[in-house]
């Protein structure tokens, strides 16, 4: 027992200093070159040798890493949640249909206003990026309210799940329809809103932003006692004293919203809140939540920042969308997890 | 039976289901039965019978349709979520693999009702699990993963958890289901010990009909549209209850052998003359070939157990032929032949 308890000790230590290392990677590295001494220069309030640098460093990267960090934390602790409620271990932050939702109220700004009323949201600047944010968070809270009324009249989770994916399914056919009526210029905003960003949240935003996803980050390591019930089915958590109804509807809020302030000022960042689990419980090898949560945000935001600095590599000519190097990265890492499993486990 | 012992009970207990929209659909009604401490109770019943939904109405996971469930005299339905989950607990009939977890996370699980608000073990609960896990019988398996384990050893694991849930009552819909036979033994073996000696009430459902009559210290016969019959497995037997039960559901119980009948058309007369358990297996390789075994020499052919150091068998035809046999498969061989 000693022994796993020292791996995990170790996991979480590389998990630490693999977060602060990347932390620094990412506020270094980037399209201009500045030298290290300027950025500890910058971030110890000095002055660096350019004014410039100043501000990419503070304006820019800075919030950028931490718009990362946060957001990666946020969808893989969502995606553990939802692996944990519905019992699937393909489950992640969107499968309630909630990254729909603003996908939806991003199409309608976008797309709608183009063609309606002949505003072109995307060629506004601040005010239209603050028009999407809206749109995105409302579509998404829409939805939320939603799942959750279904939750209150819906016994089993397994339903609910059926729900959330039609929710989607609903949302991706109306979102189709509107693409196919809107000018060339505005799909292809809605397609790049759909590739992600961290660039996009500023200091502004960031006190919106944070404190909520800081709040969610919380409330999901008040939730892990729930959690580890509910590893054992619903019935069994009912037996041992667990209001399922009521956790799951804690669960569905936490993740939920989650999910939709990220979604709303980043797009819907792919595959980080279904690797990261998955990634976390293959290096710890544990189902109790205790461990599970703490590390999964570790490691959420960890991928991301590696994501996130991958996407900015010195040498790109633009940064390149934040969904195309989740995908690409976080595809194999699951694959590899599950294949490793398997071996592990034999036949089974 | 000291009405204190009492742990379970039901009065006037209707029990079945409610589809939204739809009229109830009871199962059964007027159930009155109770369950005491140390008591260990089988609840027998073809498919369709309505054991899993007495078994949910009486462990609390869905309401009777009239009626009432006492658990130490409180009725179940005043009881909190909490109070329940110290009161009763539970083995279903899913199957319980989650991937990563320990033998002793699983067990450790049972503790839940007493943990606080993040769950953490104290060293009393690491305790008590360890205790559970040896006394299931799973030394050595505390670190191993549960996806690992056999169906047996899982299930044993699910009954540790329900041990250090430490309730004294304990109900296990269908624990025997889905394992080979030694693992059924074993496991209805170990309920029966943990209801003698830490005095707990168990009550499990099971198809296991010859087992729950050698363990079980009473019986509860329940089929579909007919009251449920309860009684030590001996006065059922003796009463004619499983007999008048089982032939309700077109099954020949036979109250001598405590199984079922099988039956054979055109049974013939054979005299069979032997000792101890070689004259029972004897006897029972003819009956399943069609012959009815007497003591008395007629008309017919006659069996002889001569067997002294190895097996031996004599058969005399009525005509008088005499031929021997090493071995039941032999001695079948020759009467077939003969007989045709």
């Amino acid at each position: 027992m000693s022994i796993i308890n020292k791996k995990r000790w170790l996991g979480f230590l590389l998990l630490g200093v693999g977060l602060i290392a990347l932390f620094i990677v990412n506020i270094s590295f980037g399209s201009v070159y500045i030298s290290f001494s300027d950025i500890c220069h910058v971030l110890l309030g000095d002055e660096a040798s350019k004014i410039a640098y100043n501000s990419i460093i503070l304006n820019s990267r800075l919030p950028q890493t931490i718009t990362a960090l946060l957001a990666g934390a946020g969808l893989a602790v969502g995606g553990l949640q939802m692996q944990t409620l519905f019992r699937n271990p393909l489950a992640d932050p969107y499968i309630l249909g909630i990254s729909s939702g603003s996908g939806l109220g991003v199409a309608l700004v976008l797309l709608l206003a183009g063609s309606v009323f002949g505003v072109s949201v995307s060629a506004l600047g601040v005010l239209g990026q603050l028009t999407v944010v809206s749109a995105a968070f409302m579509g998404a809270f829409l939805v939320l309210l939603l799942i959750v009324f279904f939750a209150r009249i819906l016994r089993d989770n397994t339903t609910l799940l059926i729900v959330g994916i039609m929710v989607g399914y609903a949302a991706a056919s109306v979102i189709g329809i509107m693409k196919y009526y809107s000018p060339k210029e505005d799909v292809q905003a809605f397609v790049i809103w759909g590739m992600g960003s961290f660039a996009n949240v500023g200091w502004e935003q960031l006190k919106v932003f944070s404190p909520i996803i800081i709040l969610g980050l919380l409330v999901s390591l008040l939730l892990v006692k729930p959690l580890n019930i509910l590893v054992l089915g619903e019935n069994y958590a009912h037996n041992l004293g667990l209001n399922v109804k009521r956790t799951r509807l804690y669960i569905l809020y936490c993740t939920g919203l989650l999910t939709a302030v990220i979604t709303a000022f980043c797009g819907p960042i792919a595959f980080l809140g279904l690797a990261v689990p998955h990634l976390t419980k293959g290096l710890f090898r544990t189902s109790d939540h205790k461990i599970l949560v703490p590390a999964v945000i570790l490691a959420g935001a960890v991928l991301s920042l590696f994501c996130n600095f991958i996407a900015r590599m010195p040498g790109f000519e633009s940064a390149l969308p934040i969904n195309v190097v989740t995908g690409i990265l976080g595809a194999p890492i699951v694959v590899s997890v599950i294949l490793k499993r398997r071996h592990i486990n034999g036949s089974n | 039976m000291v009405m204190d012992d009492v742990l379970l009970e039901t009065k006037a207990l209707q029990v079945g289901y409610v589809d939204k929209g739809q009229p109830r659909n009871s199962l059964h009604s007027d159930i009155n039965i109770n369950l005491s401490k140390g008591e260990f109770v089988c609840l027998l019943g073809p498919n369709g019978a309505g054991k899993s939904t007495l078994i949910k109405t009486l462990s609390g996971f869905i309401p009777p349709l009239s009626g009432e469930v006492f658990v130490n005299n409180k009725p179940l339905s005043k009881l909190k979520l909490h109070d329940i989950a110290k009161t009763t607990s539970v083995v279903l009939t899913e199957q319980v693999a989650p991937s990563n977890m320990t033998v002793f996370d699983l067990v450790a699980l049972g503790r839940v009702p007493y943990t606080g608000f993040f769950g953490r073990l104290s060293s009393k609960d690491v305790g008590v699990v360890n205790q559970a896990i040896h006394d299931v019988g799973l030394d050595g398996f505390a670190e191993r993963m549960v996806s690992l384990l056999s169906d047996g050893e899982r299930q044993k694991a699910v009954i540790a958890k329900a041990l250090v849930q430490d309730t004294p009552l304990i109900i296990l819909d269908e624990p025997t289901a889905f394992l080979d036979l030694p693992s059924r033994i074993e496991i209805m073996y170990l309920l029966k010990i943990m209801a003698k000696q830490r005095h707990k009430a168990i009550l499990l459902s099971t198809h296991d009909l010859d087992l729950a009559l050698q363990m079980a210290d009473k019986i509860w016969l329940l089929a579909a549209g007919r009251d449920i019959e309860v009684g030590t497995p001996e006065d059922l037997v003796l009463d004619n209850g499983f007999s008048r039960f089982f032939n309700k559901e077109g099954l020949l119980f036979d109250n001598d052998s405590g199984s079922f009948k099988v039956v054979v058309e055109d049974t013939k007369p054979i005299y069979l003359n032997g000792r101890g358990t070689e004259y029972q297996w004897v006897s029972r390789a003819l009956k399943r070939v069609g012959y009815k075994t007497t003591t008395s020499i007629g008309n017919y052919p006659q069996v002889e157990i001569t067997s002294n150091g190895h097996r031996e068998y004599t058969l005399q035809m009525p005509n008088g032929k005499t031929q021997k046999a090493l071995s039941i498969h032999e001695l079948l061989g020759l009467i077939q032949v003969s007989g045709n």
